[in-house]
């Protein structure tokens, strides 16, 4: 027990969303960096698919999402048959706790001193890096954005490109300070220093961990997209290689995978495909020379088999972490990752992290939007993102009379005043003497009317009550 | 309860509505069935896009190519696959306008250090190539390890045009993957890059900084 005790919680909290929102709207730094990024993003998106059927493309990632979740308990045991005929070792996480003991036990076994990271959300999820480091193992990050994320002592701010919130100028000084290289805002010199470092690292490391963006069922595969080749040092030089996955990943086929990947990357950065497109079935076999001795796959629930359950919430488990619905969202590019204060940011985070946390935790995630669609509208695999956060809104005030309450912490956002004056509100409309009353004094007493109505009217004019009712107003024209 | 159990259980025992297995049309992914040189055309518009390198040659005159494209980067040696007809073909040219070849004929572990520190370029086969996204296909094997691709900084891949499948949909059917894969198989599409310095291209950042692709025509 006393080892998940100190583990337990984010080391922001996720409550504190409104303050931390403010300051970065604030921050001309902050949303400088955004929204040069995400204007960039998104008009790379749009090339991307020129002479595509979009739509069509989207509809068949949609439904080969869906086809892989309404089998997914058989797929996922057809996965562990296969990764398990091919010699890789598959292990079962309820949470995330559970997934970093795996880990820990696993390097333990190999009396293993250092990890090498690449890029995996669910080991941000786990919170894999300060979980091993209590256990006196290092565990260095090796994707480039995630490296200085790491050298800050930050987590991510986008799940595709980590380190987006900060500038060159920032980066140099940050890599300066941390690792003595020189000040310079030349972005190949700061690269190839990160490069030296991090060679070293890579040869020297005795386990190297990784995510997985889809695994196959029918081959026992599991497929890695990336740019710099980090994923494929941290899957092949060290002797030990420990994949991290969301039970949600699984795919038949790959066949599947084909269609997945040609939205994945175009989603995600605009490009066509990736630099690399790692396909990983096995440890190394006996007369390979190179190639990690030992494969494991640790599949991770963590809140995802209770989104089973529901049929619309469902749609969350869909998605293939593109990012394109935070490079959409108004309020992700002028507020930035960080604000959310959440391992997802952004729409999907919105939709994702109160299962993960808790609707009490997480009750201002799904208000932080104004619903104008965007996301729901660039998702590659059509979630109703939109739709899902009036749904989870309704769930943080405790459901309506068609849903009753699902989501774990629901009504945590529920005000009883609120509540009481709905309630009212109600009462007055259905009976017309007392709504001819209420609004016709309210009209006489409009001079009382507070000009201020809470966090409203911090930046808007509170509406004024008009000098006569419409009802008045009908009877005056003889109507 | 093992976790495994817990897992599946409360998977195959969900609450919801009887869950619909969706039709799956991929014609979507089709595109139109470029002929060859069309195919030529679009793999090196676009890997030539991500900062690759694309030589046309012909079976008898890519060695000399090849010593062209190496000289002019000063490489000292060049890792070559032992049985591959590629290795066989250099390593019987005997020419000294080549530099040194390497052989990767041992297990990584003993020599680990060299690879990293001192190789200056490989050369692998490919299984084919993808015209629409600009890929080539390696399947490492015990005769072109892994790393030969990763490491050193200069990669060069020997591509036959007739190899050139118009889409990966394509590609993973013809060549029948989904009846088995070996332990590793890649897609690379371009020489390594980051974009994680304020959205600032920069290559070589783990792997190689050069890729170099011979099409064989
Ligand atoms: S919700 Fe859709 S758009 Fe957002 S990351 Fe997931 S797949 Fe991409």
């Amino acid at each position: 027990m006393s080892e998940t005790a100190e583990h337990t919680g984010h080391h922001i909290d996720v409550k504190e969303f409104h303050p931390r929102a403010q300051a970065a709207i604030h921050n001309p730094k902050i949303r400088k960096n955004f929204r040069s990024a995400m204007d960039g993003l998104m008009s790379k998106r749009k090339a991307a698919f020129e002479g595509w059927d979009l739509e069509t493309l989207r509809e068949l990632g949609a439904n080969v999402r869906l086809r892989a979740l309404a089998n997914l308990p058989d797929l996922l045991e057809q996965l562990e048959k296969k990764l398990t005929e091919n010699g890789i070792k598959v292990h079962w996480a309820v949470d995330g706790d559970e997934a970093c003991r795996i880990v820990r036990d696993i390097c333990k076994a190999r009396d293993a001193k250092t990890v090498i990271k690449g890029k995996s959300m669910v080991s941000e999820e786990m919170e894999l890096n300060h979980y091993l480091k209590a256990e006196g193992i290092e565990a260095l990050e090796s994707d480039l954005g995630e490296y200085i994320v790491q050298l800050a002592d930050e987590t991510p701010s986008h799940i595709i490109m980590p380190a987006i919130h900060k500038n060159t100028g920032e980066i140099s000084e940050l890599m300066h300070e941390k690792t003595g290289t020189d000040l310079s805002n030349d972005v190949e010199y700061l690269t190839a220093s990160a490069r030296q470092q991090l060679r070293e690292k890579f040869m020297n490391a005795d386990v190297g961990v990784s995510g997985v963006n889809f695994a196959v069922a029918e081959t026992g595969t599991l497929c890695l997209v990336e740019n710099e080749g980090n994923g494929r040092m941290t899957t092949t030089v060290p002797k030990c290689h420990i994949a991290v996955t969301g039970i949600e990943k699984v795919v038949p086929s790959m066949e599947d995978v084909s269609a997945l990947l040609a939205l994945l990357t175009r989603s995600a950065t605009g490009q066509h495909i990736t630099t690399y497109f790692n396909m990983i079935s096995g440890p190394r076999k006996a007369e390979e020379l190179d190639g990690p001795e030992e494969v494991h796959l640790v599949l991770v629930d963590n809140g995802r088999s209770s989104i089973y359950q529901d049929d619309e919430l469902l749609d969350t488990l869909r998605c293939i972490r593109c990012g394109a619905c935070m490079n959409h969202c108004p309020v992700y590019t002028r507020v930035g990752g960080h604000a959310y204060g959440t391992t997802y940011p952004g729409p999907i985070g919105k939709i994702l992290m109160p299962h993960l946390i808790g609707l009490d935790e997480g009750r201002h995630l799904p208000s932080a939007s104004s619903l104008c669609g965007a996301c729901g509208e660039v998702c590659p695999v059509k979630i109703p993102i939109p739709d899902l956060l009036v749904r989870l809104r309704q769930e943080s005030v405790d459901g309506d009379n068609l849903h009753p309450a699902k989501v774990r912490g629901h009504g945590a956002k529920r005000s009883s005043k609120e509540a009481l004056i709905w309630k009212g509100w109600a009462w007055m409309h259905a009976s017309p003497g007392i709504y001819r009353f209420g609004t016709s004094a309210a009209t006489k007493f409009r001079a009382l009317q507070p000009s201020k109505a809470g966090a409203w009217t911090d930046y808007r004019t509170a509406p004024k009550l008009a000098a006569k009712t419409l009802h008045q107003r009908m009877k005056e024209r003889g109507q | 309860m093992s976790s495994r159990e817990t897992i599946l259980q409360r998977l195959r025992n969900r609450t919801g509505g009887e869950l619909t297995v969706p039709e799956c049309d991929f014609s979507v992914l089709a595109r139109p069935d470029w002929p060859t040189n069309e195919r030529i055309e679009r793999f090196e518009k676009l890997i030539e896009s991500v900062h690759g390198e694309v030589h046309h040659v012909s079976e008898d005159s890519w060695v000399d190519r090849l010593a062209e494209v190496l000289n002019t980067r000063g490489a000292r040696n060049l890792l070559v696959p032992k049985q591959h007809e590629i290795g066989q073909t250099l390593r019987a040219a005997d020419r000294d306008d080549l530099p040194e070849l390497l052989i990767y004929d041992e297990p990584i572990e003993s020599w680990q250090a060299h690879l990293f520190n001192e190789v200056d370029a490989s050369i692998t086969s490919t299984r084919g190539g993808i015209a629409e996204t600009g890929s080539l296909i390696l399947w490492p094997n015990d005769d072109e390890p892994r790393l030969m691709s990763l490491v050193p900084p200069v990669h060069i891949a020997v591509l036959k045009a007739s190899e050139l499948y118009t889409t990966f949909h394509e590609a993973m059917q013809a060549q029948n993957w989904a009846a088995g894969m070996p332990t590793n198989a890649l897609l690379i599409s371009g020489p390594s890059k980051t974009a994680d310095i304020e959205q600032t291209l920069a290559y070589g950042v783990h792997g190689p900084k050069e890729l170099i692709v011979l099409i064989i025509e």
